[in-house]
């Protein structure tokens, strides 16, 4: 047998793609059992520096992927993802695996059951490597408030992977696996996507189910891939789409426009004629120039791709954080009410009737972040603040889906940084909480408007930090921001530099 | 002397909706079974978990909605109504805010009659909005902990909200009576108020008679039965005047109060400041309800024959009196009853009366509102007294048993023995026995005293156990005699 030939094509599993590993199981180059190894060895070796995981699913998935040669040993059908390893954000639920959010206060929660995009990929064929690291219920973007570990940037460890999905950014980023799920409520999936170098998409509301996802802000929140480069972005895609019985937010197939087109068939066919606007308020103050530099070099690349790219005025910046603010602090103030140490999760040991009860085990299951939030969506909500608040924050909602809709009659997709800052250091912005909500700027406004946009690296800080640009497009036209992400993945050739992780050795 | 002052009320009442599964999961409505057993994730609102409304409780709200002729919003929504509370799983109620299903309806009600005419008043329907329930705690005896069943969380409710219509305890009664009946016509909900599916909060204030402006009200909770609501009402009515008559009115503040049956009376559960903020805002989770108008009607026109039409009804069809359609008609259940017990045979008039008499006595005593006697095994039993096989006392005797053990009336006659004599021989032997034990009432008799045949028939029926035929026993006893 020619094991060395299977041992070279093994060596960069790391590197290889969605379709790589899907080629050299066809051509039976190396077994399933052997790439999960692989990828599981590597987790073993190198996220004691990285921190991107909460748990490792080790035994199981080693399991299931000797069940999955033998299937595919027996030719059965294994569905499209067969044999990918797959990393999920912790706050998706996984039927007996540990879902907690990042907090305390479920840091023993076992759902019962799987999220609809979790049985999705099961019923495709991935197998689940393990559950990543976020900012405590996905309010962050550093990935730093999360309770139990601190996740490092792949790119530089003294740096933060982004957030809230940052364990999934950085899993993907490090070549833990080939393809992580995270949640994007106003930015979380595709800020670290931008930070770590990865492609990651915050799909149009409605077109993933949420069935699944402890909600953090129902009316925001989003289940989204984030993959190593965009192909791999739109089969994922693909496979986590589609309406559900479970989520009635969820959209059906063909309603708005045809969910069910087969993304992948017009990847390839570039953005000639495609019109992309460049929001001229993204390119203003607080923009790190190196990142302006590098979004308006890509802006020069389509039109050199045969897209018409003009500038748009795209007034919502300012009003968008605050509406985002408003808007998922009073929804999240609602949704973690029920963390109340009755039914399951945390439960203090401090109390002498049921008041204290609940007070106490809220006072020490939640984080910092998520008291401010709670806090800030209460008072939101209270009678004589409800007007000045939550009210105005929706008709500015409203308005500001107005924008994009006028937006989209002129231009196809839209050509934005995702994020102001190059990833900052550890630390940097603890104390910070408005510096932080600042990291947002560029991402609320789509969860706003419910359309989708995808981050992709565009490039590199001459520090070799890794720079991402965003594109968005009206609701359903995921397929034009593919289309689009190809071309320019193409031409900028740059999807295949990964970071190099100093592994453990240098701390031994 | 004229009344000096004034009571208003207005309620809120919970009605459970009868559908088979909860408003947001499928999981059983079933009242009764045991502890946590009706529960899924979606009920027991587990992280991540999302309510898919069921569309039959927009159906059965619309139906009550047109039945108290109300005004149907085509588009209506969700809303979160935050509070704490062990009972409420995800520490917020799924409820409707600002756009209910149903607005601006009424019920017209008898307040009794004047000079034979009887008295209409009609009380408005402010709203008629969705929502689930809650849990149950179990607080245990003498032990610290408190359990929680979850059961009941999800069930779908509607609340109903009147104006501040009612005048006096009386007409709360009468107006929930007819409400009562016409949810159970509709099939919108049970109206079990011994199961707690159709439960009531009152709000009662006083004021000056001719003032236009409203007294301080306070709410009254915890209310089981028609009995409590009426008690409740009397004794807040009378606390709150005799402070009016006192000039003291000033001290009755707003607040809830609570219904102690035990001890019949109210006590303070909490007041006007300690009141929630239930921080209402659209429910993010269900896209709004929108209705077209086919639908609408649709499900107009699916209603069932309700109270006053089949009272009307009832009057011509079977020729019953006022007395007898206004019991019969006012429940669906006897309604649905008589019209079996009929339907098998019987003539309405004697249906009537076994249902007014027998069967409310059982219901009565057992307090239970039930119907203990298939409608068949009643035809059955009025049919073997028409044929004489048993007495009209028998037939009562075994409809108690009927009642209480639910057998074929058949079946009870013969396994107790209950069967009259009709049989001539039989009886003829018995009464031969009698007369030649009774030589002396026989001469008496053919000397002209015929009063002795009562007596004479009551040695019979004591003969036979009382299982003789009395009709065949006098004639064949009157024959012999004269033989």
């Amino acid at each position: 047998m020619d094991t060395g030939r299977k041992d070279n094509a093994i060596k960069e599993a790391e590197k290889m793609t969605i379709s790589d590993i899907q080629r050299g199981y066809r051509s039976k180059s190396f077994s399933v059992k052997e790439i999960v190894r692989k990828f599981l060895d590597r987790i073993g070796e190198l996220d004691g520096t990285i921190g991107a995981f909460l748990t490792v699913c080790t035994d199981k998935a080693l399991r299931e992927a000797e069940e999955l040669d033998e299937r595919m040993g027996r030719g059965d059908d294994v569905g499209p993802l067969a044999g990918i390893p797959v990393a999920i954000k912790d706050n998706i639920c996984t039927r007996g695996i540990k879902t907690t959010c990042a907090s305390r206060i479920l840091e023993d929660f076992i759902p019962p059951y799987d999220a609809t995009a979790v049985k999705k990929l099961k019923d495709a064929g991935a197998i689940l490597i393990g559950k990543t690291n976020m900012d405590e219920f996905a309010m962050g973007s550093s990935t730093e408030t999360s309770a139990f570990q601190t996740t490092c940037n792949p790119w530089d460890t003294s740096r933060v992977p982004g957030g809230s999905s940052g364990g999934s950014a950085a899993a993907v980023a490090a070549g833990f696996v080939p393809l992580a799920v995270g949640s994007d409520t106003g930015g979380s999936i595709r800020q670290p996507s931008a930070f770590c170098g990865a492609v990651g998409l915050k799909p149009t509301y409605g077109s993933v189910s949420r069935y699944g996802l402890i909600a953090f802000a129902s009316s925001l929140d989003q289940i989204g891939p984030i993959t190593a480069n965009v192909k791999d972005c739109a089969l994922s895609f693909q496979i986590l789409r589609g309406q559900d019985p479970r989520d009635p937010t969820s959209v059906a197939a063909g309603s708005e426009t045809d969910t069910e087109t087969d993304l992948m068939k017009d990847l390839e066919i570039g953005v000639r004629g495609l019109k992309i606007g460049l929001p001229k308020e993204c390119f203003q103050q607080g923009l790190d120039p190196e990142i302006a530099e590098s979004v308006q070099a890509s802006a020069r690349l389509y039109e050199k791709l045969g897209a018409k790219v003009g500038e748009v005025s795209l007034p919502v910046l300012e009003s968008g954080l605050s509406v985002y603010y408003i808007i998922s602090s009073a929804e999240a103030s609602s949704n973690l009410a029920r963390y109340d140490g009755i039914r399951y999760g945390y439960r203090s040991e401090n109390f002498h009737d049921i008041d204290e009860l609940m007070l106490h085990t809220r006072s020490e299951g939640f984080g910092r972040e998520a008291k401010r939030r709670i806090m800030l969506g209460t008072y939101v909500l209270s009678s004589g603040y409800y007007d000045a608040y939550y009210k105005k924050a929706m008709l500015l909602r409203r308005k500001i889906r107005g924008i994009f809709r006028e937006a989209f009659q002129e231009y196809d997709l839209l050509l934005l940084p995702t994020s102001p800052t190059l990833p900052f250091g550890i630390g940097e912005k603890r104390n910070d909480p408005l510096g932080m909500y600042l990291a947002d700027i560029y991402t609320v406004t789509m969860n706003i408007a419910g359309i989708p946009a995808l981050s992709l690296p565009c490039g590199f800080s001459r520090s070799g930090l890794p720079i991402g640009l965003q594109l968005a497009g009206n609701h359903f036209a995921e397929d034009k921001l593919f289309r689009a992400a190809f071309s320019l993945e193409r031409e900028l050739g740059i999807s295949g530099r990964k970071p190099v992780i100093k592994g453990v050795e240098q701390y031994a | 002397m004229p009344d000096l002052f004034e009571t208003v009320i207005g309620l809120e009442i919970h009605a459970e909706l009868n559908t088979k599964s909860k408003i947001f999961c499928s999981c059983s409505t079933k009242f009764g079974d045991k502890p946590n057993e009706n529960t899924c994730p979606v009920c027991m609102e587990l992280p991540g978990t999302l309510p898919v409304l069921n569309e039959e409780t927009v159906r059965l709200a619309i139906r009550a909605g047109k039945a108290l002729h109300c005004h149907i919003n085509r588009i209506n929504k969700f809303d979160r109504k935050n509070y704490f509370y062990p009972d409420l799983p995800k520490a917020y109620q799924i409820s409707q805010f600002d756009l209910p299903v149903c607005t601006g309806g009424y019920i017209d009600i008898e307040t009794g009659q004047e000079d034979g005419e009887r008295q209409i008043r009609r009380i408005g329907i402010t709203r008629i909005h969705l929502e689930e329930d809650a849990g149950k705690l179990i607080h245990l005896e003498g032990e610290s902990v408190t359990l929680v069943d979850y059961n009941r969380t999800g069930v779908p409710l509607v609340e109903i909200v009147t104006e501040p219509d009612m005048r006096s305890p009386e007409e709360a009664v009468a107006f929930l009576k007819t409400l009562k009946s016409i949810l159970e016509y509709t099939e919108v909900s049970d109206c079990r108020m011994d199961q707690g599916s159709l439960r009531c909060d009152v709000n009662i204030s006083v004021r000056r008679a001719g003032q236009k402006e409203f007294g301080t009200k306070v709410e009254i909770k915890n209310l089981n039965s028609f009995r409590e609501i009426q008690k409740a009402l009397e004794k807040e009515e009378k606390r709150q005047r005799e402070l009016y008559r006192f000039g003291e009115e000033d001290k009755i503040i707003q607040e809830t109060r609570k219904w102690d049956s035990g001890k019949g009376r109210t006590v303070t559960m909490r007041s006007k400041e300690d009141a929630h903020d239930y921080r209402y805002f659209p429910e993010p989770d269900l896209p709004p309800v929108i209705l077209d108008s086919r639908t609408v009607r649709r499900i107009e026109d699916e209603i069932p024959e309700l109270p006053e039409q089949k009272k009307e009804r009832f009057l011509r069809e079977y020729g019953l009196s006022q007395y007898e359609t206004d019991i019969l008609a006012g429940t669906k259940a006897l309604a649905d009853y008589f019209e079996e017990v009929v339907g098998f045979g019987i003539r309405p008039g004697e249906a009537a009366n076994w249902i007014l008499g027998e069967l409310l006595r059982i219901r009565k005593d057992a307090e239970n509102e039930g119907i203990p006697v298939k409608s068949r095994y009643l035809a059955d039993l009025i049919k073997m007294i028409g044929e004489g096989r048993i007495s009209r006392n028998t037939g009562k005797e075994v409809f108690d048993e009927m009642a209480a053990v639910g057998k074929a009336p058949e079946d009870i006659i013969r396994e107790k023995g209950l069967s009259q004599i009709s049989n001539t021989e039989e009886v003829k032997k018995i009464i031969r026995d009698v007369l030649s034990r009774n030589t002396d009432a026989v001469q008496d008799f053919k000397q002209g005293n015929t009063k002795v045949i009562g007596f004479l028939m009551g040695q019979v029926m004591k003969a036979s156990r009382g299982k003789a035929n009395p009709n065949t026993a006098r004639n064949i006893l009157e024959d012999m005699l004269k033989a």
